[in-house]
C-alpha cells in the first residue's frame, strides 16, 4: 500500500466556525477516489488544503510523504481542476495549453489536441468568448493531459451536457488504464460516477462519515418493502435510514449486509428486498432532516 | 446494461460468459482488454479485472503473457453445464415450490409444460 496523501486530524476553523473537524484519511497511489457530499460539506476546503492553497487550523497533511506548502517538487505532481477555474481572458485555448505544457512535467500536447477535437473546442478562440460548458471542457482537458500523479477534479462539469460528460468519463478511464495515476473526483453527480470509483470518501458537515472501497459500500444498505408488521419484525436491531408508509405497505431503507441469508429470509416472509445505490445511500446518510435511529425490540 | 442490483464485477463476468455461450467470443479468441471494457461500460478497470479474474479462476479464460486474455478450449461446454445447473436451481426448483403452494399436482405441472411448449 503506497500512501501518497495522508491526512491526520485535519481541522479548519474560520472566524470561530469550524468547517472541517478532525478529518483523517489516506489516499493510495493509482486508484480513482470519489470525494462525495452535499454542497458546503467541506469537500473543496479539504482539497484546497491538500493542494497547499489554504492552511489548516490544526492537523497534518503529507503529500508524497512531506508537507505540501511551498514545495515545488510536490506541487508539480498535482493537477487541481476547480469548479470555476479562471484563465486569463485574452488567452486563446491554444495559449492555455501551451502554458500548461510548461507547468506539468508529464504533459502530453498531442493528447491534449486529440481531446480538443473530442470536445469540439475552437482552439483559437479567446477564453472570454467561451461558453461555460466550453470552459469546463478546457479544465477537463488540462486535467487529463497533465497526466499528473495526483489529478483532482472538483465538480468539473458546470455547463457540460450529458454527451460531454460521457466523453469525459470514457477518456478518463481509457487514459487511466494506459497511464495509471491517482484521480480524485469530487462531485454530487454520484450515480454517474459511482461505477468508476474504486474508493469512496463521504464528507458531511465537515466530518468524514464514509471511507470505504466502492464495492464494499454497495452491499451496505438495502430497501425492504412489505406489510408493516412483517417489515418491522424483520428490521429489529437494524439502523433505519428511511421509512415510508404507502397504504398498508411500508418501505424502509436499513443499514446491514445484503447477503444471501438476508435475501432468503426476506423471500420466505414475502418481503421485497432491493439494493441501495451509492447515491441513495449518501443521500440518506447526509440528509440532516432525517432522524436516524435503531429500531428497538 | 450494468445495474446496481448485484456486484458490478459479477455482472461483467456474466456478460463475458454470455458472449462465449452465444458465440460472440469463440474459443481461443482474444477477449477485449480490461481498459477497453472499462472505457466501454464506464466502470473502474479494477472492477473489470475482478470480474475477469473470476473467469480465470474457473478456467474459462486464460492469460497469454504480454498478449492478453483468451477464451479456453472447452469453455463453452463448461459454461453450458454451469448454466444448466443454475437453470435447475433458479427455475425448476422454484417452479415446483410455487406449484405446491398453489396446489398444482405433478401431473398438472407436466401438462402445463407440454402446453407451454405448444404455445412457444
Amino acid at each position: 500500500m503506497n500512501k501518497i496523501i495522508e491526512v491526520k486530524g485535519l481541522t479548519k476553523s474560520y472566524k470561530g466556525v469550524t468547517t472541517i473537524s478532525d478529518v483523517n484519511f489516506s489516499i493510495e497511489a493509482g486508484k480513482i477516489y470519489g470525494l462525495l457530499g452535499r454542497n458546503g460539506a467541506g469537500k473543496t476546503t479539504i482539497m484546497n488544503m491538500i493542494t497547499a492553497q489554504l492552511f489548516p487550523t490544526s492537523g497534518e497533511i503529507k503529500v508524497f510523504g512531506v508537507a505540501p506548502y511551498e514545495n515545488a517538487s510536490v506541487l508539480s505532481k498535482i493537477c487541481f481542476i476547480k469548479e470555476s477555474q479562471k484563465y486569463p481572458d485574452h488567452f486563446r485555448i491554444s495559449d492555455v495549453l501551451g502554458f500548461c505544457s510548461s507547468l506539468f512535467p508529464n504533459w502530453d500536447q498531442e493528447y491534449a489536441y486529440s481531446l480538443i477535437e473530442d470536445f469540439r473546442l475552437p482552439v483559437n478562440r479567446r477564453i472570454q468568448k467561451l461558453s461555460r460548458g466550453m470552459l469546463s471542457s478546457v479544465g477537463i482537458i488540462i486535467g487529463l493531459a497533465s497526466r499528473a500523479p495526483i489529478t483532482i477534479f472538483d465538480e468539473p462539469y458546470l455547463g457540460l451536457d450529458a454527451v460531454a460528460r460521457s466523453i469525459f468519463y470514457s477518456r478518463l478511464l481509457e487514459d487511466y488504464g494506459t497511464h495509471p495515476r491517482t484521480i480524485i473526483l469530487s462531485t454530487h453527480l454520484i450515480d454517474e460516477v459511482s461505477r468508476m470509483l474504486e474508493h469512496v470518501l463521504v464528507i458531511d458537515n465537515g466530518k468524514l462519515i464514509i471511507d470505504e472501497e466502492a464495492d464494499a459500500i454497495r452491499g451496505k444498505a438495502f430497501n425492504i418493502v412489505g406489510p408493516s408488521k412483517k417489515v418491522d419484525s424483520f428490521i429489529i436491531g437494524k439502523e433505519t435510514l428511511k421509512r415510508e408508509i404507502i397504504g398498508s405497505l411500508v418501505s424502509t431503507t436499513v443499514m446491514g449486509d445484503l447477503n444471501q441469508k438476508i435475501h432468503m429470509q426476506a423471500e420466505e416472509l414475502g418481503l421485497e428486498i432491493t439494493p441501495v445505490s451509492l447515491q441513495e445511500l449518501v443521500v440518506h446518510l447526509t440528509n440532516t432532516n432525517l432522524q436516524r435511529k435503531v429500531a428497538n425490540n | 446494461m450494468i445495474d446496481d442490483s448485484r456486484p458490478i464485477y459479477v455482472q461483467i463476468a456474466e456478460r463475458i460468459e454470455n458472449d462465449i455461450i452465444e458465440g460472440g467470443l469463440p474459443e481461443e479468441s482474444q477477449v477485449p482488454s480490461t481498459n477497453q471494457f472499462a472505457a466501454f461500460y464506464q466502470i473502474n478497470p479494477a472492477t473489470v479485472g475482478k470480474g475477469v479474474n473470476l473467469l480465470v479462476d474457473q478456467g474459462i479464460l486464460y492469460k497469454k503473457r504480454g498478449v492478453g486474455m483468451f477464451v479456453s478450449t472447452g469453455a463453452r461446454n463448461q459454461l453450458m453445464e454451469k448454466r444448466r445447473n443454475q437453470f435447475f436451481e433458479q427455475y425448476v426448483v422454484t417452479m415446483i415450490q410455487e406449484a405446491e403452494k398453489l396446489g398444482i399436482t405433478r401431473e398438472q405441472l407436466t401438462e402445463m409444460i407440454r402446453k407451454g411448449d405448444e404455445i412457444k
